[in-house]
């Protein structure tokens, strides 16, 4: 016997085992007295048939196409065998198999049901839908549908199946559980399903190992759609659609610097439909403000030859809309608003680059540089000629910092009047007025290099615009702080869009905008706003931008990506600015949403962003 | 031993049925005036009745000489001429088997027929000493030992050919092989030494010797386990296991589970592997080798195994290697025997009917609009499969004797030629498009689709017993009214055909009912009017697609049936299941007119060639077979796959087969030479579907890796070179070319390809059931 006990021993390492003492037991239970020499040769038996039935059932598993073996399939390997068959386990669902802890005992729960409860429950259960068969052309001529339902694209078909399952769960992280999501306008009414799509363009478009080719054609195309069309979603005023146009619009600009070489002519026929979108006033007030975006995004000289000469014909309209203060246009005017601050931006932008060229020009590209100016003056010098419309890139630095300002605290430093651009400027305060100076003055400072001529009265008067009083906006731009007690949602003042290289000034700028969008009234830029924030964005700014390694911790791997890439390509200083340089995927993502660079209120947007960039971007 | 067919099917416990041996009936000579006429006489089962031949042939003067008769005559030679001697000890077998259980007529009359009288007798003595010496005594077991040990005496002649298929004497007639057996202890001592001999060889010769380790093992536990040595055998299996070749894990897997003798009993799959010997091919240098060792060894033991239980197929020239011997090795039952794929297979296709096309006007102007080129190159291949020339590797027209062509499967084919005309034509360059047919909420588990040739209906088998059929045109399904409403239709009107049918009923989906287990294969016929379905519950059902309603059942498996096809002219059809056979029906016939017996396991899949003289299974046992309609012999045999085979497709020109199984691989078979050219690699999982395209450039292949494939069979056909030496030697070189051949890889959502159609313009329909987990 001991060699038996060995044996079984033995045996217990290689299948489970129906032990004698439950034979036994069993027996009992049905009331024959078992030897123990009887039971173990029962028990031996026992196990041999469950190890051939199990054997056998797997072969309905295979013939019924299954990877999973079910009850039925051991019932019918039992069935053929001439056995009896188990009941009561074939529900599709596992069942819970519990250990008792006094005695090594396991067990399939078996709950009691409450038969009365369960026959007067109100919520019946709906019958199973009919099967039913659908069809559909997976692959045309061996390629794949570009609406694949239930496939995947062809593209993916040549991966290897890492990447496969990689591609799969990035397209299940994007796309939800919901097939349907590769039409971009089938979910136009999702602002977060589109905001996904964005920023899967985003990583598209950023990652360097990935040649897109024809598809930047396409994916021009469904940016567009993001900027210019009067989505589903714009229609309810909570949603933040504006955020959405921005983001897109910064999207676009960045696929342009970075891959407009791939397509010929993209260049203008982007301008040309943003000229088309703008120019036509049956359009609802929010494409214009992408159309004002997309200018603005796409660099100064855009704006220069769209915006500017359309801006006369335009403002009557819009003029109209602000000067309307009915209640019932209060959501129009709220958005044209919208408009207005975004032109506002655009414009402003554009007069300090032109005469931020001008000056440059005149200077010799920036010889006279001071050792002590920032990267993203340096940089402005040694590319400007590098890509087609360069500025842009090289303004953005300003540009935030400046629309921060300008936003908190409007600056009266109107009287500056340019040499080079009179005549634009001229007009465009006729439009403005007051409000437009803003800019030249808070930004040209940064901008360093001042020029002799023009720099000299900024000089001046930077002084005043870091003690700015917040009277002098009030003042000065009386429509803007009216409508925003209408509505929250309208961020009237020139609220940029992220420019992102210059994100050191944006830091505080970030936590500014937070602040503000969370308090209800537009007084964000009076009363409301924190002195602290105000005054530290005015501090920080010039120091924030030099000297990395003092600035907050997270914000300022950002800056060395920006300027890094920038030295080396223009184009590539938008990048820089979303793209989060690995260092930043280890910060916490909250953190890191203070950094986001962002056009107009952002609230709860801006988390969400980041989440889901988080989700997309660790994996890459 | 062609001319019936072996008891082998397993006598199910529950019903008393009586099996006897299948007289081999004549085909029927003009099938198809009794079509559809299948209320034939009752369906008892009357094993008396069964057994006499059911002579038919009343114009079958073209059926070739030996079945002309519909009487049992001398029976054609299997391969390479198989001894008759042999033929004649398995008759004896038979013959005490029907005595045993009381058939005495069907002993009389097949010992008449085959005129066994006289040779009785004297058979017994040619027994090799071995056992007792009365002639046809009345105990079955100790003449069928007899036989056995007479069979087993062969091997002294190892060079001359055993015949294919090995009958299944009595069990314990089998088993008592094992009795004579050596010192228990010393089989580690035995099985280690040989074990270091193969292992000090030369490398060439050790991949070959290696071949021994897995049917030796084998063997020497079943010993050992046959003679109560339960520990000895469990130690053994411990020691050698960890040394067999990974594809043989399954089967190892059920050995270690099996240490009684009481066990050993039961399990049909060991039995069979003791009966059928496991064939292993050796040249002769290593052969050589292995023998002079275990004779200075005196390893008796094991040369004993060798002598009785393997058939080693000697041949001259340089050894294989190993990626030659894993290719086709890999099987339950060893390799191919050589000489037993060498019998003519007549491959070719049936000489199309000649039909009169009318050219329709509406078609050609369509084409010249398409374009000039094309119009040309489409015409050339319409010419091309039209070829009135009798290939000459095709069966006589009559070989089979098939239905004639009523005027709708005339309608029909000019309807296939038109279509033919505008086929898309395939190839690396030119990717067919996919359509993919989801099975939405298929709770009950989709088991099984089809097609129509047409591919205006789909067909589905569900585990919970149902067939569903769809159509798959805007074209509902409607059914044929009553008979009371059919009564009131004017007959002579020119819309008979539309008038009966009763609109009431139109759907878009129609479910049969009858099956009382799930439902493992569909097949629609050919002509689109019956519906095949082969279920769980052992039998095979016909429907009428006209009334959606069961015609027939056809009872004789008694076992889960795994797959069942139409012949491709309607009329047979095929089924095989877990009973380990393959049987020939006709519509018209309640029993079985052929069973294909032979496969060690299951048969999972069965498939009727273009030319519907041949049909081909799959087995669990890994091996393929390929079986005359004719006469019901197994033509080829092909052995290669490492796991059990569950789809299989021939080329539409008759030439090639594919096959795919568990393992993933898809292998492609040259019919005519017998050899395996190629091998696909890719597939992660199951390949539940094979199809070449209706040209056969392209083979598709569906598995439950949720992907289809595309492979460039042209271009492995071509690649392969079968010259005539490696016919004559079956040794092929696979190139691993499956990267090459690959031509695409497209996936489906979560949706297991169950099945795969092209249409007649070579578009690929897939088909399958959406896994929402």
């Amino acid at each position: 016997s001991s060699s038996q006990s060995g044996m079984t021993e033995r045996e217990e390492r290689r299948f489970a085992e129906v032990p004698r003492e439950s034979i036994k037991l069993m027996a009992e239970s049905s009331g024959v007295e078992l030897s123990e020499e009887v039971a173990a040769l029962l028990a031996e038996d026992v196990c041999y048939r469950l190890r051939e039935a199990t054997q056998n059932s797997s072969q309905f598993m295979r013939h019924a196409k299954r990877r999973k073996l079910s009850v039925e399939d051991l019932n019918r390997a039992l069935r053929w065998s001439n056995t009896e068959t188990i009941c009561g386990y074939g529900a599709q669902d596992a069942l819970p198999f519990r250990p008792l802890k006094e005695g090594e005992l396991f067990f399939v729960e078996d709950r009691e049901i409450n038969l009365v409860e369960l026959a007067l429950a109100t919520n019946i259960p709906k019958g199973c839908a009919e099967t039913m068969v659908r069809v559909h052309v997976s692959y045309l001529d061996g390629k794949g549908n570009l609406e694949p339902q239930g496939t995947v694209p062809t593209a993916v078909q040549s991966l290897s199946e890492d990447l496969l399952k990689y591609y799969q769960q990035i397209t299940r992280a994007i796309l939800g559980e919901d097939p349907h999501l590769m039409k971009v306008k089938s979910v136009s009414h999702d602002l977060d399903q589109l905001n996904r799509l964005l920023h899967m363009v985003k990583s598209l478009v950023q990652n360097p190992y990935l040649y897109l080719g024809s598809y930047v054609r396409s994916l021009v195309s469904s940016v567009m759609y993001c900027i210019l069309e009067p989505l589903a979603a714009s229609i309810n005023p909570l949603n933040d659609h504006w955020t959405l146009r921005d983001y897109a619009a910064l999207l676009l600009s960045h696929i342009f610097w970075t891959h407009g070489d791939l397509v010929s002519g993209l260049y203008h026929q982007i301008l040309l439909s943003l000229q088309k979108v703008l120019s036509d006033p049956v359009r609802p007030l929010c494409s214009h403000y992408g159309a004002v975006v997309g200018l603005h995004a796409l660099g100064w000289k855009a704006v220069e030859r769209v915006l500017y000469p359309h801006l006369p014909a335009y403002w009557a309209n819009l003029q109209a809309v602000l000067d309307d203060y009915s209640v019932s246009n209060a959501q129009v005017k709220a958005d044209g608003h919208k408009v207005y601050g975004a032109i506002l931006v655009a414009v402003e932008r554009l007069l300090k680059m032109k005469a931020l060229s001008l000056t440059l020009a005149a200077e010799g590209s920036g010889a006279g540089l001071p050792g002590t100016t920032t990267g993203a003056v340096s940089f402005r010098e040694n590319s400007p000629g590098l890509s087609p419309p360069p500025e842009p890139l090289s303004e953005p630095p300003l540009g935030i910092a400046s629309h921060l300002q300008a936003g908190g605290a409007g600056c009266p430093w109107e009287e500056w009047t340019p040499v080079s651009l009179p005549a634009m400027y001229c007009e465009l305060y006729s439009f403005f007025g007051d409000s437009l100076a803003v800019r030249f003055s808070t930004g040209l400072p940064l901008g360093g290099v001042p020029p002799p001529g023009p720099c000299q009265p900024l000089e001046g008067r930077k002084e005043p615009a870091s003690s700015a009083p917040n009277l002098e906006n009030t003042r000065k731009m009386p429509q803007l702080t009216a409508s925003m007690n209408i509505s929250p949602r309208q961020d009237g003042s020139p609220r940029m869009e992220p420019q992102p290289p210059s994100l050191a000034a944006t830091v505080p700028g970030r936590s500014l905008a937070r602040s503000s969008s969370s308090s209800v009234s537009r007084s964000r830029s009076s009363s409301s706003r924190p002195g602290r924030s105000t005054s530290q964005s005015r501090d920080i700014f010039p120091k924030a931008r030099f000297p990395l390694p003092q600035a907050g911790p997270p914000a300022f791997s950002f800056i060395i990506g920006g300027r890094q890439m920038g030295r080396r390509c223009q184009g590539r200083r938008f990048q820089t600015s979303f793209s989060p340089t690995p260092p930043l995927t280890t910060h916490p993502p909250r953190a890191y949403a203070h950094k986001l660079p962002v056009i107009g209120r952002v609230s709860k947007p801006v988390r969400r962003w980041t989440c889901s960039h988080y989700s997309l971007h660790l994996p890459l | 031993m062609c001319l019936w067919c072996r008891i082998r099917q397993k006598i199910p416990k529950k019903k008393k049925t009586y099996y006897a041996a299948h007289v081999m009936t004549p085909l029927l000579s003009a099938p198809g005036k009794k079509m559809a006429a299948v209320q034939d006489a009752p369906m008892e089962l009357d094993a008396e009745k069964e057994t006499k031949p059911e002579i038919l042939s009343d114009g079958t003067s073209n059926l070739s000489g030996n079945t002309a008769s519909g009487t049992l005559s001398s029976p054609p030679l299997t391969a390479g001429g198989a001894p008759k001697q042999e033929d004649q000890q398995t008759l004896i077998a038979v013959l005490q088997f029907l005595r045993r259980n009381k058939l005495t007529e069907s002993v009389e009359i097949l010992r008449r027929e085959a005129c066994l009288e006289d040779q009785e007798d004297s058979q017994t003595l040619d027994g090799s000493g071995g056992g007792k010496g009365d002639g046809d005594g009345g105990d079955a077991n100790s003449l069928l030992s007899r036989v056995s040990i007479a069979s087993a005496a062969a091997p002294q002649s190892t060079l001359t050919p055993i015949p294919v298929k090995n009958d299944q004497p009595d069990v314990s007639v089998v088993l008592s092989a094992y009795s004579q057996q050596g010192d228990p202890s010393l089989y580690q001592v035995y099985y280690s030494s040989l074990k270091n001999f193969i292992e000090s060889v030369l490398d060439c010769h050790r991949a070959e010797l290696s071949q021994l380790f897995y049917p030796l093992f084998v063997h020497m536990y079943l010993e050992l386990v046959y003679n109560n040595h339960e520990n000895k055998a469990k130690a053994f299996f411990e020691k050698f296991s960890g040394d067999q070749e990974c594809y043989y894990q399954d089967d190892l897997r059920i050995l270690c589970g099996l240490t009684k003798k009481e066990h050993l009993k039961g399990n049909e799959a060991l039995l069979d592997f003791r009966t059928s010997r496991f064939v292993l091919r050796i040249s002769r240098d290593s052969y050589q080798l292995l023998k002079r060792h275990l004779q200075e060894r005196h390893n008796n033991q094991i040369w004993n195994i060798i002598q009785e239980h393997l058939y080693i197929d000697i041949f001259d020239g340089m050894p294989r290697s190993k990626s030659q011997i894993d290719s086709m090795s890999g099987s339950f039952a060893g390799e191919t025997r050589r000489e037993v794929n060498k019998a003519k297979v007549f491959y070719g296709l049936l000489k199309e009917p000649e039909i009169e096309v009318p050219l329709d006007d509406e078609d050609d102007e369509a084409e010249n609009e398409e374009g000039k080129p094309k119009k040309k190159k489409t015409k050339k291949d319409s010419m091309g499969s039209k070829s009135k020339k009798q290939d000459p590797n095709a069966p006589q027209q009559n070989r089979i004797p098939l239905p004639e062509l009523k005027d709708s499967d005339k309608l029909d084919k000019i309807m296939y030629m038109k279509e033919s005309t505008k086929r898309i034509r395939l190839g690396p360059e030119n990717l067919p498009s996919i359509c993919f047919y989801s099975f939405l909420n298929a709770y009950q588990g989709l088991t099984a689709v089809d097609f129509t040739d047409d591919s205006s209906l789909l067909a589905g088998g569900f585990a919970d017993s149902t067939v569903r059929v769809w159509s798959a045109t805007p074209k509902k399904l409607r059914k044929v009214k009553s008979a009371a409403e059919l009564n009131l239709i004017d007959k002579e009107s020119d819309d008979v055909l539309e008038r009966i049918m009763d609109e009431k009923t139109a759907s878009e989906s129609k479910n049969l009912y009858g099956h009382s287990g799930p439902v493992y294969g569909v097949s629609f016929s050919p002509d689109r009017n019956y519906l095949l379905s082969s279920s769980e519950d052992g039998t095979v059902r016909l429907w009428s697609l006209q009334t959606f309603t069961c015609l027939v059942g056809y009872k004789g498996h008694n076992y889960p049936v795994w797959d069942t096809h139409f012949s491709p002219f309607g009329y047979y059809f095929v089924s095989g299941g877990h009973d380990r056979v393959a049987r020939l029906w006709a519509t018209d016939h309640y029993q079985p007119l052929r069973i294909f017996a032979g496969h060690l396991a299951d048969v999972t899949c069965t498939r009727f060639h273009p030319n519907s003289n041949y049909v081909v299974t799959g087995s669990t046992d890994r091996t393929i077979r390929l079986w005359d309609v004719l006469n019901g012999n197994c033509v080829r045999f092909f052995t290669g796959h490492k796991g059990p085979i569950h789809s299989l497709a021939f080329s539409p020109n008759g030439k090639f087969l594919a096959s795919g199984s568990t393992d993933g691989r898809v292998l492609l078979w040259d019919i005519g030479h017998g050899l395996m050219i190629g091998e696909l690699k890719g597939h992660t999982d199951t390949i539940y579907a094979l199809k070449f395209s209706r040209d056969g450039e392209i083979l598709a292949s569906g598995s439950m890796d949720n992907t289809v494939r595309l492979w460039d069979s042209m271009k492995a056909f071509d690649d392969m070179e079968t010259d005539d030496f490696t016919a004559a030697t079956g040794h092929i070189h696979l190139p691993d070319n499956s990267q090459e051949l690959l031509l695409g890889m497209y996936h489906s959502k979560s949706t297991p390809v169950t099945h795969l159609h092209f249409t007649r313009r070579n578009l690929l329909l897939a088909a399958g059931a959406y896994n929402s987990q």
